[in-house]
């Protein structure tokens, strides 16, 4: 445990140093056990899962696949870091209350990260695009039935509401 | 999925409303405290050592280089554990460390505790075990006569059950033989756990498990502790389906913080995971089933034959399950069921939802299909003509007073409106996903019907409980009961029934723990609902009844609840083992590429028995889930082993449905016929959605292909090849 390196890195907007890491340490790792963000979890540790899933630099990653040391400058937005208004939850991870999607949860912060990434970018995806999308993340709880409620309810709400760049197409 | 419930809402988030889970907002934000969370001040981190073999006799030990790497707290190996040696649920034959034999590839060997996890690994590379291999016993139809490879013999249990005249015969006979492989519970959140030394001999364990009271019981013996030296306490439990019944890691936790006196940290990786924890029995089976000419059912003849494993776990009750429920859901007047639970040098299995009623479900709803086309028959119209009633018998001798709404089931399921072909159909909803079906004129769609059932709650004799505690106090109640909320929701029934029937809003939950309550028993079975569900009713109806009489608050009452005594089978099987049963059914529709072997499940159907639904939104959370692991079960699940080598440890090999392999689930029926004895007439829902699940997807497949496929999971080679 020798080789170590001191760096910083943007977590949800705010500067973080991290000093003495073991370059082989993963993003995940520095995140949960150095940094305190322990809202990405670790099921896999090898990128089949999602449940570690968090944005850097605007990319979804399985952030066990990140070496910590070279996330380094740039910006790691986690699911303790998703936009809710004063504090509050956003309309996912409210969705995923009203809908019943959460049951052990420990596939949830890796899946509202990555339902955010997608409406981000397809604010109305078909039934297929929204499972193509939620394929990389596992869950052995619900069966995925709730979850796509959930996503389906935040895509009807966002196009009544008009606040998504464009109306539901399909 | 739309679940309504014209029930009057007296108070809010009552009984029978879809109330929210109250650990829902820190898990969407990510702040619930999972196992794997925790952290303490001076905390290091432990690893296991684990054998690469699957019986190997242990010539030597050598701890020296790992004790001697910078950072290494403690090296432990089986020298170390000042109490009984060994452990199990029913059988301590499990040892804390292998002593000189190793059993199975992934028993622990040593433990290490260093200040890095990844320091804890190398340290763990770094003992030097010298093993001399052996022969593994890995084929368990030869175990049952092959020289014993432990000294507590190969078979651990053996039974049989003689129903009516077992010598009769039938008009009409089909026979089967039937395989299902070795399936994982895979949950989310792999085993973790902090152990905290109390520095005066004892020992705080914070641990994801399904019974906190018998882990405690099972790690202070080991521990040479007073039962109240070591105390757990829940941590948030990722997923569990019977994985967590076993002792894991809770000793060696244990022993590591008491030897170094520091917090220590342990959190499995996938692989160790998938090493250390029991599978679902695979089993073996043999069938006869024989008819009138009129469809009825004369006699059933079983032969199952469970793989074990290394150690004995719950793998008597697991084949008592499978001989009990051997012949479905059927009025059956005869039968001979035979069955073995064996040791072998494969890994251990025992408890996984549905409980060796899904291997069993498998074959006999396969005979019922085999036997339907020998009759000529719609093999709808054959269940329905000998689906189990109240007041029937079943095969165990045992009359069936609750409620049995088989025949109303079949009717629902089978009436659901089968989803149409779409004629232009996304290539991502083709058999095996985007571009892997070479022609779409070879894709056949099969349809498929299975039934099954199972017992709730403990069985066969076991005094089988719950403890629960409720407390009103400036008009918040409080709830203390140590049932392991595990995903399935628990904590918001809990809520729910107190709010019903103390009519308050503020229902606080105290932490699930050793320490302040007694036992709840084990979340399995499909019992929290009734045994803790009930527990805490009562305990709510207590203070209620203070209250009515003018007492004020506070007001504390704690009610131990067991259910109804069952008795133990005789020497022929037969006995009133059970107190009461859950059915379902199911219809899957399947698309199969015949040239590929690839399946694409488009939808499954269900009826399903619920007694009473307390709240909407978890029964479908329950039966969707459940779905789920039947679907995977019966086209991609399975643990492959290689001469007792597990070769698929992890989620790139050992494949669970995402959501592109998930069906549509359509919910023909819950049906509502109250349980009599039952808190809120509410049978437990978590295990019947997997019981037939995976038959009906089987059976759907055959309907597709025309292949008998005997065995499940299915795989691509048993259709492309056939």
């Amino acid at each position: 445990m020798t080789e170590t390196a001191t760096f910083r890195l943007s977590v949800n907007g705010t500067e973080q140093v991290v000093e003495g890491a073991w370059v082989g340490e993963s993003l995940l790792y520095v995140l949960r056990e150095r940094l305190g963000f322990p809202g990405a979890k670790n099921a896999c540790e090898q990128g089949e899962c999602g449940s570690c899933s968090v944005l850097l630099d605007g990319t979804l990653v399985c952030s066990c696949l990140v070496l910590a040391a070279s996330a380094a400058e740039r910006e790691v937005v986690t699911v303790e870091g998703l936009p809710g208004e004063d504090g509050a939850l956003t309309d996912v991870q409210q969705a995923f209350l009203d809908e019943g999607a959460v049951q052990c949860g420990f596939c949830t912060p890796g899946l509202v990260v990555t339902i955010h990434d997608l409406l981000d970018r397809n604010p109305a995806p078909t039934e297929l695009e929204l499972r193509e999308a939620i394929s990389g993340n596992l869950c052995r709880c619900t069966g995925y039935g709730r979850i796509l409620a959930a996503a389906q309810a935040v895509v009807a709400t966002r196009s009544g509401s008009g606040r998504s760049q464009r109306e539901a197409s399909s | 999925v739309t679940v309504t419930t014209d029930r009057k809402e007296r108070v809010r988030d009552g009984i029978g409303t879809s109330a929210k889970r109250p650990d829902g907002i820190p898990k969407v934000a990510g702040s619930f405290a999972f196992s794997s969370d925790l952290q303490a001040d001076g905390m290091v981190w432990g690893h296991v050592l684990r054998s690469p073999h699957p019986h190997a006799r242990i010539r030597s030990i050598d701890i020296g280089p790992a004790l001697a790497m910078p950072g290494v707290h403690a090296v432990l190996t089986a020298d170390d554990v000042p109490g009984d040696k060994t452990y199990g649920l029913e059988h301590a034959d499990q040892p804390v460390f292998a002593n000189d034999v190793v059993m199975h590839v992934g028993e622990a060997v040593a433990a290490v505790a260093a200040d890095h996890p990844d320091t804890a690994r190398r340290a763990a590379r770094a003992i030097v075990v010298d093993y001399e291999e052996l022969e593994p016993l890995v084929d368990s139809e030869a175990a049952i006569t092959a020289p014993p490879i432990h000294r507590d013999g190969n078979v651990f249990h053996e039974m049989v059950i003689r129903h009516g005249d077992p010598s009769v015969d039938g008009e009409v006979v089909v026979e089967g033989t039937y395989e299902v492989g070795m399936q994982d519970q895979a949950f989310m959140g792999p085993e973790s756990g902090l152990a905290i030394p109390d520095g005066e001999g004892g020992v705080d364990l914070h641990m994801s498990t399904q019974w906190l009271h018998v882990d405690r019981d099972q790690v202070a013996n080991c521990l040479a502790l007073e039962h109240d030296k070591v105390r757990m306490t829940l941590a948030g439990v990722g997923g569990a389906f019977g994985a967590r019944e076993d002792v894991s890691m809770q000793v060696h936790l244990c022993l590591l913080a008491l030897h170094t006196g520091r917090p220590v940290k342990m959190v499995f990786s996938r692989e160790e995971s998938f090493l250390g924890h029991v599978h679902r029995h695979p089993a073996r089976m043999r069938y006869r089933h024989h008819a009138d000419r009129d469809g009825r059912l004369v006699k059933v003849e079983a032969r199952v034959v469970l793989d074990g494993g290394a150690y004995a776990s719950t793998s008597r009750p697991v084949l008592v399950n499978a001989c009990c429920f051997a012949a479905g859901p059927y009025d059956v007047p005869n039968a001979l069921v035979e069955g073995w639970s064996v040791r072998t040098n494969n890994p251990s299995c025992g408890a996984m939802r549905g409980f060796g009623a899904v291997q069993v479900c498998f074959a006999h709803e396969a005979q019922m299909d085999k036997l339907a086309a020998a009759l000529d028959m719609d093999p709808v119209e054959l269940r329905a003509r000998n689906a189990l009633k109240t007041g029937d018998r079943l095969i165990t001798g045992q009359v069936l007073r609750g409620t049995a709404p088989v025949g109303e089931l079949i009717r629902t399921c089978s009436a659901a409106p089968l989803p149409a072909a779409d004629p232009e159909p996304d290539p991502m909803a083709l058999p095996g996903g985007a571009g892997r079906t070479a022609d779409r004129a070879r894709v056949r769609r099969g349809v498929g019907f299975a039934l099954g059932f199972k017992n709730l709650m403990y069985s066969a004799g076991f005094d089988d409980y719950s403890t629960a505690r409720v407390r009103l106090e400036n008009g918040v109640a409080t709830v203390t009961c140590a049932a392991a909320e595990v995903g399935q929701g628990f904590v918001t029934l809990a809520q729910q029934i107190v709010r019903e029937i103390l009519e308050v809003d503020e229902v606080v939950l105290a932490p699930a723990e050793t320490a302040s309550i007694g036992s709840a028993g084990s979340t399995s079975a499909s019992r929290q609902t009734w045994m803790s569900g009930g527990a805490v009713e009562r305990a709510a109806l207590a203070v209620r009844a203070r209250l009515d009489a003018g007492e004020q608050e506070p007001l504390e009452e704690t009610y131990e609840h067991h259910h109804p005594p069952t008795s133990p089978l005789d020497e022929d099987g037969q006995g009133d083992a059970h107190v009461s049963y859950i059915f379902a059914a199911h219809r899957a529709v399947v698309d199969v590429d015949v040239d590929l072997g690839l399946v694409r499940v488009v939808e499954i159907a269900t009826s399903q028995d619920v007694g009473r639904v307390l709240n909407p939104l978890q029964v479908v959370g329950q039966i969707e889930g459940g779905i789920a692991q039947g679907v995977g079960l019966a086209v991609m699940e399975e643990i492959v082993l290689d001469n007792g080598v597990v070769r698929n440890a992890s989620f790139t090999d050992y494949l669970i449905p995402t959501a592109l392999d998930m069906p549509e689930v359509a919910i023909a029926a819950l049906v509502e016929e109250p349980e009599p004895g039952a808190p809120f007439g509410a049978k437990g829902v978590g295990e019947t959605p997997t019981i037939s699940s995976s038959a009906a997807v089987a059976a759907a497949i055959r309907d597709a292909t025309g292949l008998a496929l005997p065995r499940i999971p299915v795989r691509p080679q048993d259709i492309a090849l056939a």
